[in-house]
C-alpha cells in the first residue's frame, strides 16, 4: 500500500485537547510523524505580568483544568521564597492535603481516558465514578470541584473543620479498596495487557536524552520525583515512597500512577490524622524584592517549572511556564515511529498530555502554507490594518 | 404454511419485516442498557433507539464530492435487504416455511454481505479514516469468517443436514449441540462477535483511531439504514447461533394444541436470543479493543485452530458411533 497521510487532530475524537499530527503512514504502520502544537496560545504569561500578587493566582490556577492547584502552589511556593517568608505548617499540610487529592483525581482520570483509548468503556465509566468521591472532598474542604482557590501568598484561604477532615477520612478506605480493584485489573484484564505491555517502550537512556520527566521517567527506571529530591510543603516529614518501574512502556506507567495513587491515599490520610494547630496564612508583604527563583513542583503529570523574576514591586517581572507535557513530548514523538497506527492515541495519552496547558506560541499558517512563527511587531502591524479596514482608530 | 397470503404476512409482517425492525431495535435498547448498567450508567430510556432511528431517517443527507451518490444510497439497502433475508430461514416460533435443504449456507452467505457493503462504503468515501477504517472491516473478515463458518457447519455435520429447521428437530430428538460441541459454540460467539464488530473486535470502528472508520461519511437515513442493518444482524445472529447450538424455538415435548406451541416457541426464541444478547454484551463490556495484528494472530492461531478441532471431533465421532 502506498503510504498515506493519516490527519490526527485538531479536531479528533482520541484527542479532546488541540494538537495536530500528521501521521504518514504505509498501511497500519507509521512512517514518521510530523507534529504541530499550539492552537490555543493564550498569552497568559504575558497576562501574568499585568497583575498583583493576589490578582495573579486566580490567573495561573486557570493555565490548567486538572493540575490547577499545582500552578497556583508552585508560583506561591517561589513568590514566598523571595519574600522570605515561612507560611505555618498548617497551612503547608493543607497544601499538601489538596495537591495529593488532585493528583489521585488527576490519576483516576488518566486511568480512565486510557481506558477509553483502547476501547474499554467499562474502566473510564467506573474510575470516572469514583473520581467524583476524590471531587466531593475537594469541593467540601475548598468548595470548588476543579479551581480550589487555596492558595494565597503566605498560606491558604480557608482553615479546615474537624467535621471536613472527618468526612475526608471516611471517604478513603473505599478509595483504597476501588484502588486495589484497579490494581488487580491492571495485572489481570487480558485486552488491556495485550493493549499496554510493550507499546510506547522507552529506555532509561532514552527518557534522560530526552528529558522525559514524571511517571514517564519513573516507568522506565529514573528514580526521580520533586517531592523527595527537592522537598517542599510537608512532604518531608510525611512517610511515603517514590514509585518506579522498570517496564517502561503504558503498562509501566500504569503502574507507576496507580502505585502513586496508593501512596497519595497514604500521603493524605497522614496528613489529616496528623494536621498541626496553628493559624493558616500570615500576613505577607504586598511587594517583592528584587529576586529571580526557578520553582519546582511535582504535579500530576510530572515536573513543574515556574521561573519567576521579580523587581521590586508587587507584579511578576517575568514569568515562564514550562509545564510536563512539554518536557515529555519528544519523547512520544521517538516512541511513535514504527509503531502501529492504532497504538497512536494510547501511547499518547500514556504521557497524559495537557496541551492547552503547553502552548506557549502560535504558529500560523502563512500565504504559502508553511508553518512560521509571529512576531509581536507583525501582529501588532496586522492588527493595525484590519482595525482601519473596519473604520477605527 | 401454503399459500401467497400467509407467505406474505411471514415476510412483511411477522416474523419479517416489521416484527424484525421492532424486534431489532428492542435488541439495541437491550444491549444498551445492559451495558450501561453494568457500566454503572442509567442507560437510555425505552423508546431512544426508537426515536434515534426516526430523527436520523428526516436529517439531511450529505453527498461527498465526487462519490457516485445512487450506488451510496444503494449500498445500506442492499445490505439491509440481505440480512432480513436471512432471517427467514431462521426458526422464529416452528421451522421456517421456507426452509430447504442448504439454506444455513445461503444465511451464511446472506450474513456476510453488509460487511462487504460496508467495506464498499469505506472504500468510496474517499475519506482517509473511511477508507483505513474499510481495509481493516475487510481484513477482519478475512480473519473471523473462517472460524466462524466452520464452527455454524458443524452443527450441519453433526445432524447430517444443512437445513436450519432439520438442525433444530434433530436437536429435539437428542441433546442441544451447545454441549455436544461446547468448542464450536464459544467460537461461534466470538465469530458472531467479531462479525458485528463488537468490543474487543471493533476495530474497523475504533472511535480514538480513526473516527469511525467506513461509517464516517455516511449521514442521515444512509447511517439509519446502516445502523438498522447492524441491529438487524444481531438479531439474525442471535438467532442462528440460538437455533443451532441452543435447539431453537421447540421444546423437547409435543404441545397441543397447536396455536398453544407456537407461542411458547416463540417465547423460547426471545429466552434464547436474549441469552446470546446477554453473553455478547458481557463480552463487550469486559474487553478493550484489540490491534488488528494481534486479531491476526489470535484469529488464525487459536481460534480457527479451534474450529478446526471440534471439526475433527465431529467427523471422528460420525464416523465411529453415527454411521453404520
Amino acid at each position: 500500500m502506498p503510504e498515506v497521510t493519516v490527519p490526527i487532530g485538531p479536531h479528533h475524537p482520541a484527542l479532546k485537547e488541540p494538537v495536530n499530527f500528521k501521521v504518514i503512514a504505509d498501511g497500519e504502520k507509521i512512517v514518521r510523524l510530523e507534529l504541530d502544537l499550539s492552537y490555543s496560545h493564550r498569552g497568559i504569561e504575558k497576562a501574568a505580568e499585568q497583575r498583583d500578587f493576589i490578582r495573579v493566582l486566580p490567573l495561573l490556577e486557570r493555565v490548567c483544568g486538572i493540575c490547577s492547584h499545582s500552578h497556583s502552589t508552585v508560583f506561591v511556593k517561589g513568590i514566598e521564597e523571595i519574600m522570605q517568608v515561612e507560611i505555618p505548617p498548617r497551612a503547608q499540610y493543607i497544601r499538601t492535603i489538596i495537591a495529593e487529592l488532585e493528583r489521585m483525581h488527576s490519576h483516576l482520570l488518566w486511568l480512565g481516558v486510557a481506558a477509553h483509548e483502547i476501547g474499554f468503556n467499562t474502566l473510564f465509566m467506573w474510575t470516572w465514578r469514583d473520581r467524583e468521591l476524590v471531587q466531593d472532598t475537594l469541593e467540601e474542604m475548598s468548595g470548588n470541584r476543579v479551581h480550589y482557590g487555596m492558595n494565597e501568598v503566605g498560606g491558604v484561604r480557608c482553615d479546615l473543620a474537624p467535621h471536613q477532615v472527618s468526612a475526608a477520612l471516611e471517604r478513603l478506605p473505599f478509595l483504597e479498596e476501588r484502588i486495589h480493584q484497579y490494581t488487580d485489573m491492571v495485572n489481570d484484564q487480558q485486552t488491556m495487557l495485550l493493549r499496554f505491555k510493550g507499546v510506547g517502550k522507552l529506555s532509561r537512556e532514552e527518557v534522560l536524552n530526552y528529558g522525559a520527566v514524571g511517571p514517564t521517567a519513573r516507568a522506565s527506571g529514573v528514580d526521580y520525583d520533586v517531592r523527595r529530591d527537592d522537598p517542599y510543603l510537608a512532604y518531608a516529614d510525611v512517610p511515603w515512597n517514590v514509585v518506579t518501574d522498570t517496564n517502561g512502556d503504558v503498562y509501566g506507567r500504569t503502574c507507576v500512577r496507580i502505585g502513586e495513587l496508593h501512596e497519595s491515599v497514604n500521603i493524605v490520610r497522614y496528613c489529616l490524622e496528623n494536621i498541626p494547630e496553628g493559624p493558616v496564612r500570615i500576613n505577607a508583604p504586598k511587594i517583592a524584592p528584587d529576586g529571580e527563583i526557578m520553582s519546582r513542583y511535582e504535579a500530576p503529570r510530572g515536573e513543574l517549572v515556574h521561573f519567576i523574576r521579580t523587581n521590586g514591586t508587587n507584579k511578576v517581572e517575568r514569568i515562564d511556564i514550562r509545564t510536563p507535557t512539554l518536557a515529555n513530548w519528544t519523547s512520544v514523538a521517538m516512541c511513535l515511529v514504527n509503531k502501529n497506527l492504532a497504538d497512536i492515541p494510547v501511547i499518547v495519552a500514556a504521557i497524559d498530555p495537557c496541551l492547552s496547558c503547553t502552548s506557549r506560541i502560535t504558529l500560523i499558517n502563512t500565504p504559502g502554507g508553511k508553518p512560521g512563527i509571529i512576531t509581536f511587531d507583525e501582529l501588532r502591524k496586522r492588527r493595525q490594518i484590519s482595525d482601519k479596514g473596519r473604520g477605527l482608530p | 404454511m401454503t399459500g401467497l397470503l400467509p407467505g406474505l404476512v411471514y415476510i412483511f409482517l411477522f416474523p419479517g419485516f416489521v416484527f424484525l425492525v421492532m424486534y431489532a431495535l428492542f435488541f439495541e435498547f437491550i444491549d444498551r442498557k445492559i451495558t450501561a448498567r453494568m457500566q454503572n450508567r442509567v442507560g437510555p430510556p425505552f423508546v431512544q433507539p426508537f426515536a434515534d432511528f426516526i430523527k436520523m431517517l428526516g436529517k439531511e443527507v450529505i453527498d461527498v464530492e465526487g462519490v457516485d451518490r445512487k450506488v451510496f444510497d444503494a449500498a445500506p439497502v442492499v445490505a439491509l435487504a440481505a440480512v432480513m433475508t436471512a432471517f427467514l430461514y431462521i426458526p422464529v416460533f416452528m421451522s421456517s416455511p421456507f426452509g430447504f435443504q442448504g439454506d444455513l449456507i445461503l444465511v451464511l452467505y446472506l450474513l456476510t454481505i453488509p460487511t462487504v457493503i460496508l467495506f464498499l462504503l469505506g472504500w468510496m468515501s474517499r475519506n482517509i479514516f473511511s477508507s483505513i477504517g474499510g481495509i481493516r472491516v475487510i481484513t477482519q473478515m478475512f480473519i473471523y469468517e473462517v472460524p466462524f463458518f466452520l464452527a455454524l457447519l458443524t452443527p450441519a455435520l453433526m445432524a447430517g443436514t444443512w437445513s436450519i429447521s432439520e438442525i433444530v428437530q434433530w436437536q429435539q430428538q437428542n441433546l442441544w449441540l451447545m454441549f455436544l460441541q461446547p468448542i464450536g459454540f464459544i467460537v461461534a460467539l466470538i465469530g458472531l462477535q467479531a462479525k458485528l464488530e463488537r468490543p474487543p473486535f471493533d476495530i474497523p470502528e475504533a472511535e480514538t483511531e480513526i473516527v469511525a472508520g467506513p461509517w464516517t461519511e455516511l449521514t442521515g437515513r444512509r447511517l439509519a439504514l446502516m445502523h438498522l442493518v447492524k441491529d438487524v444482524s444481531l438479531v439474525t445472529g442471535s438467532a442462528l447461533v440460538a437455533a443451532l447450538f441452543l435447539g431453537g424455538p421447540v421444546l423437547p415435548w409435543v404441545i397441543t394444541p397447536f396455536w398453544l406451541g407456537m407461542i411458547a416457541g416463540f417465547g423460547l426464541f426471545v429466552v434464547k436470543t436474549l441469552a446470546v444478547l446477554l453473553v455478547l454484551s458481557s463480552i463487550k463490556v469486559a474487553t478493550g479493543r484489540i490491534r488488528i495484528d494481534q486479531l491476526n494472530t489470535i484469529g488464525w492461531k487459536y481460534i480457527a485452530s479451534a474450529a478446526l478441532f471440534q471439526v475433527a471431533i465431529v467427523l471422528i465421532i460420525n464416523y465411529r458411533w453415527v454411521s453404520p
